[in-house]
């Protein structure tokens, strides 16, 4: 964007937004929004402690964990969908009706069946993250070329072959695009995950800080969360984007 | 001259009929209670150019892919080379209407891709498929994206690649339709020399009557629900004239007429 002539760098508008907090948060109109200054200073120092680092480790164990299971069985079984109309019938109401659902409040139910433990947690992730890989795998294999697939059974592609070397490609745009909504529901879920079924990683320091009134130790544990998810979240669609070349004509 | 010569040589078949590579036996397909074709009977002979020429609708795509073994006939059975056909095979490659390369992929690698699929080894499949670029005039794109080249060049990679695994029989579904005018009579020249050069029976299903009587050993006409072949025509006597020749030849233009003819009734 360009303003009075100067050319402003991607995300500067985050510098107007800074300045109104760190405002909001001097004139102290409410205890639960210290400035952003203090915030930072709090962050600095949070992130040499030990809670911290532990915290972060199980929160990183709990989402890769999950997030891989969502990736690994999501875009096979939306190919597979799309690929074949007995599977979608089977199971596209169960993944529209998981799409829509209100997840948090399965997780009692995870936890009875799976224990208060990393389990839980990382299932709980898995099931944000899911529904929309496999929708969304579902839905670029289903937008595919039909001559791409005839061409594959023409020069003899085995249907190992036909998987590997047409439908995950040519679905490759729209299987990027929901692993980056996935991972990104997937964040939800890993801290509702650790609110809920038991109180570790972040989950528990956003309860010892928010019970304490910690309130600028909360707002930098979740400023280091947005980050994490949105760095993933850009990476992935910088990834898209390096696909999107070919997405219009497949 | 020098064309006209190897002409001469090739011409000299015997016309007590040539060898069949490709034959349809009472070939009926249905598509629910629709019959896309029915009962159709017709012979490819080996090393020809036999077009499939009819108005849309009239089932030459289906008769296409049937033989290619990517559709199966409701009933009746397709033999090449004296095999019946249960499916897509190696005696067969095939050049689609929307080229069909894969966008992700460099030309070399599309070129070697029917190669690839066989289990070539690497090196020797992309030394393969460049000997096929370069023959079909693309050298120096081997590295090049198909969004990056035209119409007109993506046939060509498609063709490079349907070249490329060696097979018997070559079907062609409206390969030109999608290309530029003066591309496609440059397509139409190269498939001349091609059928002459390569020892390959072309199976060609086009709309366009011109390009049909052009390219063609033999013509066969399909007429519309249900399908059927109304006419075989076989040109004679201007295939040896040279392609320069061929669209002022007064046989060429008595066919265009003729087909056009029978087929005018049919255009709605």
């Amino acid at each position: 964007m360009n303003v009075f002539g100067l050319r402003l760098p991607a995300m500067s508008s985050l510098i107007v937004w800074g300045l109104l907090w760190e405002l909001i948060g001097r004139a102290e109109f409410t205890f639960f929004v210290p400035p952003l200054s203090e915030v930072l200073v709090t962050l600095y120092e949070v992130i040499g402690t030990p809670a911290f680092q532990k915290a972060l480790g199980e929160t990183a164990y709990a989402f890769t964990a999950g997030v891989a299971f969502a990736v690994l069985i999501g875009i096979p079984v939306g190919i597979l969908m799309g690929k074949s109309r007995l599977l979608d019938e089977l199971l596209l109401p169960w993944v529209n009706i998981f799409i829509s659902a209100p997840l948090t409040a399965l997780v009692p139910v995870l936890m009875v069946l799976f224990g208060f433990g990393m389990k839980s947690i990382i299932i709980t992730t898995t099931l944000f993250a899911i529904w929309i890989i496999i929708l969304n795998a579902r839905a670029g294999v289903l937008q595919i070329n039909r001559s791409l697939v005839e061409m594959a059974r023409c020069f003899g592609a085995s249907p190992l072959d036909a998987f590997f070397k047409i439908y995950f490609w040519a679905a490759l745009p729209e299987i990027l695009g929901g692993v980056r909504i996935g991972v990104i529901r997937a964040v939800k879920g890993v801290i509702i995950g650790q609110l809920l079924i038991s109180i570790v990683g972040f989950g528990a320091l956003f309860e010892l800080y928010s019970a304490n009134f910690l309130m600028a130790h909360f707002w930098a544990v979740l400023i280091v969360l947005f980050a994490l998810a949105f760095t993933i979240s850009e990476f992935l669609a910088w990834l898209e984007r390096k696909v999107s070349y070919y997405a219009a004509k497949r | 001259m020098a064309t006209s010569q190897t002409k001469e040589n090739v011409v000299q078949m015997p016309d007590a009929g040539p060898e069949i590579a490709v034959s349809a036996r009472s070939i009926t397909k249905n598509y629910g209670s629709v019959e896309a074709l029915k009962n159709l009977s017709l012979e490819f002979p080996k090393g020809q150019l036999t077009s499939l020429l009819g108005p849309s609708g009239c089932g030459k795509t289906t008769l296409l892919k049937i033989i290619a073994g990517l559709l199966e006939p409701t009933s009746g059975t397709v033999e090449v080379n004296g095999h019946e056909v249960t499916g897509p095979g190696p005696d067969r490659a095939f050049v689609f209407q929307d080229f069909a390369l894969l966008p992700w992929a460099s030309v070399l690698r599309n070129v070697a891709f029917g190669l690839e699929l066989r289990g070539v080894a690497k090196s020797e499949r992309e030394g393969i498929a460049e000997k096929y670029i370069r023959d079909v005039g693309l050298a120096g794109f081997e590295n090049s994206y198909p969004h990056e080249l035209s119409g007109g060049m993506r046939q060509r990679v498609g063709l490079a690649r349907a070249l490329s695994v060696d097979a018997k029989v070559l079907l062609m579904d409206e390969p030109f339709s999608a290309v530029d005018e003066q591309t496609r009579r440059k397509f139409q020249e190269d498939l001349l020399a091609l059928v002459q050069n390569e020892n390959k029976t072309f199976l060609f299903v086009t709309h366009s009557i011109e390009e049909a009587v052009y390219v063609s050993d033999q013509i066969a006409i399909l007429l519309p629900r249900p399908s059927r072949v109304s006419e075989v025509i076989r040109p004679s006597g201007f295939r040896d004239k040279g392609v320069d020749n061929i669209r002022r030849d007064p046989e060429y233009l008595d066919i265009v007429d003729r087909i056009w003819a029978s087929l005018k009734s049919y255009v709605e």
